[in-house]
């Protein structure tokens, strides 16, 4: 499989009054080429600002990339200048975000900012680039789009903009997607819709998306592999065809556990007790372990690695137990 | 655009740790903003001044002195003397007493009674909006000094006068901006929820909305005692105001006026004065503006 | 079963005016529009549908937030519409509203034992404040906050905490019915699990009613006895659980719960409607749903469809059953 995108120990922090709070704690990740994976993770776990720091869209917010080594086909993105950037974003990485009206300018007809969009990085003509525009329109399975090009975003219903949205962010087909929640604000038979239509343009375009999620029922829709993060760390990744039955890691499990699954009749749902903690009062060893049922004493004394495991990866001592001698030697912690 | 989107996203991961004390977090912020911080140490000064002005004068700021009339700032008068020999620096810092007494209790009335005005006009809305809203806009149409001159030639000049004209003119604008703060506040989740559990329009009015617009009250109130101080000098300079032998700001710019060729000294301490305060006033209403109501800064 | 009835609602419609100053000066949105259905006393009664379909606004008219055009609700018996404001009081003692947003429904400036005793100072302005106070601190002990935390405000709360503050706050009058709108949909999934298992419990040891209304169809199949789905102001069709989610009958209801993505079962069969929902202001003549529905027929687009009763407790609006 063709590596597209290659995340190294990414570390990135929020200045605050005097200090800068650390968000995340050195994120290692991978998306093939043709390849769907899920981040998935609950508010404040740092999914999102994993995204926005792969795409470099922290300037202006008081976060910063501290560390580490974001590479893109070969290009560390990180050593780029802004304007260099620019040209990839968009072009070679796109991004969809939750609210598409967030992210569209709303005093601009839909026609004009898709034109400008393909005009600057396909280098087309004007007339080459509305009738892309229009096939582009189509394509997310838009009905009259030459009368939508003709529209402001306010005038369009929440599901149809993010088909703009999908439609301008693949229109200079990029190899890389980055979806943060792109279904989450759509009700669901919208939601099914957006998502078979994300699902059939990957796999005809062949490209890798990151999909960023809360929602472990949507993971299972679409993606293929998927990594899970816990207070600014990564906690598990595995095959999503393993999710259900083959977690390792507690946090993951009890997840999968808390989501109320149809036809099964449960009284009382699994619940993890207690809240994530801030980032002010981070547990010493492992994040989860105050509330982990299966906390040991190791795991409130030294953060684990994350290892391979039976079917992914994992950060759990339950699994790292036997391994710890390679933790020692290969994975200095860093914290 | 999208950076928009990425704040809202990142306060999401921040708020996740919770600031105690709204106090602290407010004065952390505004910490920040040194201009405004300078201004309110400013005010804070003249504060102490009115307290304690009458016992750290050097002098009596009413005791004539006709052998030392019209002297130059030197020691001991370092503002120099006036007229009739009298310590300008006295006087100045008695009249500091007037100036703020005056402005303040005038936009305190002014406050209150807009205040009501505007939660009653966004609360209820329909008729008593209308009306409430075009008195407002008929106070709106006269020149603010012109309207507080026409009060105090129908009541009379002296300084209880001057407050209740500059009060007068003060209601609209606070009207205004706590009825929009209203409309705003009134549709939050909040209030439908203590609907929802049957609270009575007064509980609404007064213990959930109420509270909300005291922010915007606050940066208001800071902003119009500046312009109620120039309102009030201009009075007095006027002669509608202070009796033009009190040490007030206004009446002293107005009686030295006539020694401004040969004693700049008599006018330009008073009228410094009167620039610094109200700078000051204006300063540090941006300064609050910009922490405790953000989104009107544009 | 024969639990007696808590609530019952007939023809119950809300239309809202459209802005006089472009559409025509006689033009309405039909956000709900003529709903039967009743709540039994002791059971979840489960609201789901898609926004915009009116939902919330029942939610809203039952609690007498919004003033229904036509209709009834029966609350044990009495009618509910058009009552003048100070009776209505005395029924919204017996049920209290739980709302979506726990960020946004608790008032920024009050304490939270302010904010929990606050409807004993509505109902009951002569009660000591001691008494109120013991009551919000069992309260709050019951929904998992202690006494430790009285004097804070909510911002210094999280999501879950909030929620369940807003709990607490809805059970001190002890009341019948609690409407639930979207309680638990702004919150994670590990909170979410929490506050569903408080819920329950709570529904238990204070013999509480629910009406639960949810976009999240597996939230409200966990919690629900009988489920109502709404499309576009119209209950489409209301039945037990059990019934519903097992044999489906309206389209509607069948393409919804194809749609739920339900983890470790992407396999099975999925019908994916087409098109958008159609605006309320303008709905489809005859059945609503006739201009996504896979099996729309000639009738449906003339004629509005009749309850049909196709077993028990089970009431489906669609033609395919007449």
């Amino acid at each position: 499989m063709e590596q597209l995108l290659k995340v190294s120990n990414l570390q990135t922090g929020f200045k605050n009054d005097r200090e800068i709070q650390k968000v995340l704690h050195g994120i290692d990740l991978e998306v093939n080429k043709g390849e769907i994976v899920g981040l998935v993770g609950e508010s404040g776990s740092g999914k999102s600002v994993t995204s926005l720091s792969i795409m470099q869209l922290l300037h202006g917010t008081p976060g910063k990339v501290l560390a580490g080594e974001i590479n893109y086909k070969g290009v560390d993105l990180l050593s780029l200048k802004e304007s260099e950037m620019r040209k990839y974003r968009g072009k070679e990485l796109s991004m969809i975000f939750q609210e598409p009206m967030t992210s569209l300018n709303p005093v601009v007809k839909i026609g004009k900012q898709l034109t400008e969009i393909i005009m600057l990085h396909l280098k087309y003509s004007k007339k080459k680039a509305q009738g892309h525009a229009i096939s582009m329109l189509e394509s997310v399975g838009i009905p009259r789009a030459k009368d939508i090009m003709e529209s402001y975003p306010h005038e369009l219903s929440g599901g149809m903009l993010q088909r703009v949205m999908i439609a301008m962010q693949i229109s200079c087909y990029p190899s890389l997607l980055i979806a943060d929640e792109p279904t989450t604000a759509l009700d669901v038979t919208i939601q099914a819709q957006i998502l078979n239509l994300l699902k059939e343009i990957q796999e005809t375009s062949n490209m890798g998306v990151l999909f960023i999620t809360h929602d472990l029922g949507v993971v299972s829709e679409i993606c293929d592999r998927v990594i899970v993060m816990y207070a600014g760390r990564i906690v598990e990744e595995l095959s999503v065809d393993r999710l259900f039955e083959d977690a390792s890691h507690p946090y993951t499990k009890g997840l999968i556990k808390s989501i109320p699954i149809i036809g099964q009749n449960k009284k009382k749902l699994f619940s993890i007790p207690g809240t994530v903690p801030s980032p002010r009062n981070m547990p010493k060893g492992c994040k989860f372990a105050p509330r982990c049922e299966f906390a040991m004493d190791i795991c409130w004394q030294k953060e684990p690695a994350l290892l391979d495991s039976n079917y992914g990866k994992s950060r759990c001592w339950l699994e790292a137990e036997d391994k710890e001698e390679a933790y020692d030697s290969k994975y200095s912690y860093r914290s | 655009m999208e950076n928009k989107y990425v704040e809202m996203d990142l306060n999401e991961e921040i708020n996740s740790d919770k600031t105690e004390n709204r106090f602290l977090e407010f004065w952390k912020l505004f910490r920040r903003k040194k201009p405004a911080l300078y201004s309110l140490y400013f005010i804070l000064l003249l504060l102490v001044l009115v307290v304690a002005g009458q016992y750290i004068t050097p002098f009596d700021h009413s005791e004539p002195n006709y052998s030392n009339i019209l002297s130059s700032p030197s020691w001991p008068h370092v503002f120099g003397t006036d007229e009739y020999g009298r310590d300008v620096l006295s006087r100045v810092i008695a009249g500091t007493k007037i100036a703020l007494t005056v402005s303040i209790s005038a936009v305190l009335i002014g406050a209150i009674a807009g205040t009501i005005l505007g939660l009653v006009s966004g609360f209820f809305g329909k008729w008593i909006d209308k009306a409430i809203m075009r008195f407002c806009d008929i106070l709106f149409a006269f020149p603010d000094l012109i309207l507080a001159i026409g009060i105090v030639a129908i009541l009379g000049p002296g300084l209880q006068n001057v407050i209740i004209a500059i009060a007068f003119f003060s209601v609209p604008s606070f009207a205004r901006i706590v009825r929009s703060s209203t409309l705003e506040v009134k549709e939050l989740l909040f209030v439908e929820s203590a609907k929802s559990m049957g609270a009575s329009k007064r509980r609404i009015v007064f213990k959930h909305i109420f509270p909300e617009t005291i922010p915007v009250i606050i940066v208001y109130f800071t902003m119009n005692v500046g312009t109620a101080i120039l309102s009030a000098a201009s009075l007095s300079f006027l002669g509608l105001g202070a009796e033009l032998s009190s040490p007030d700001w206004g009446a002293m710019l107005s009686m030295g006026r006539d020694y401004i060729g040969t004693s700049f000294h008599i006018v330009f301490f008073p009228g410094l004065m009167i620039f610094l305060t109200v700078l000051a006033f204006n300063i540090l209403g941006d300064g609050l503006r910009d922490v405790l109501d953000p989104k009107t800064r544009d | 079963m024969t639990q007696s009835t808590l609530i019952e609602v007939k023809g119950l419609t809300k239309k809202f005016p459209l802005g006089k100053k472009w559409f025509k000066p006689n033009g309405y949105v039909r956000a709900v529009d003529g709903l039967d259905f009743t709540i039994k006393k002791g059971e979840t009664f489960g609201l789901v549908g898609e926004s915009g379909c009116g939902k919330s606004t029942t939610g809203r008219l039952i609690n007498g937030l919004i003033e229904a055009n036509e209709g009834e609700i029966l609350f044990d018996g009495q009618n509910l519409v058009g009552l003048p404001d100070s009776q209505w009081n005395s029924y919204r003692k017996r049920m209290q509203m739980i709302f979506q947003d726990p960020f946004a429904s608790l008032s920024p400036r009050m304490k939270i034992k302010d904010i929990v005793i606050e409807p004993l100072d509505v109902h009951y302005p002569k009660m000591p404040k001691s008494e109120k106070l013991e009551k919000a601190e069992k309260l709050l002990e019951i929904c998992g906050i202690s006494k430790f935390h009285w004097n804070k405000y909510p911002h210094e709360f999280s999501g879950g905490q909030r929620q369940r503050i807003s709990i607490a706050r809805s059970l001190i009058l002890n009341p019948e019915l609690i409407i639930a709108d979207e309680a638990v949909s702004a919150l994670d999934v590990s909170i979410q699990s929490q506050v569903l298992n408080l819920l329950v419990d709570l529904q238990v040891e204070f013999d509480l009613t629910y009406l639960f209304i949810s976009h999240d169809l597996s939230v409200v199949e966990h919690i629900s006895n009988r489920i109502g789905v709404m499309y576009l102001g119209d209950l489409v069709e209301v039945a037990s659980k059990e019934q519903l989610f097992k044999n489906p009958k309206h389209p509607y209801t069948q393409s919804l719960l194809s749609s739920i993505p339900q983890p470790g079962k992407q396999d099975r069969e999925k019908i994916i409607l087409k098109g958008e929902i159609p605006s309320a202001s303008n709905p489809p003549k005859g059945c609503k749903f006739h201009t996504r529905c896979p099996f729309a027929m000639d009738i449906c687009r003339k004629e509005i469809p009749e309850n049909i009763h196709v077993d028990d407790d089970h009431v489906v609006a669609c033609h395919l059953y007449s």
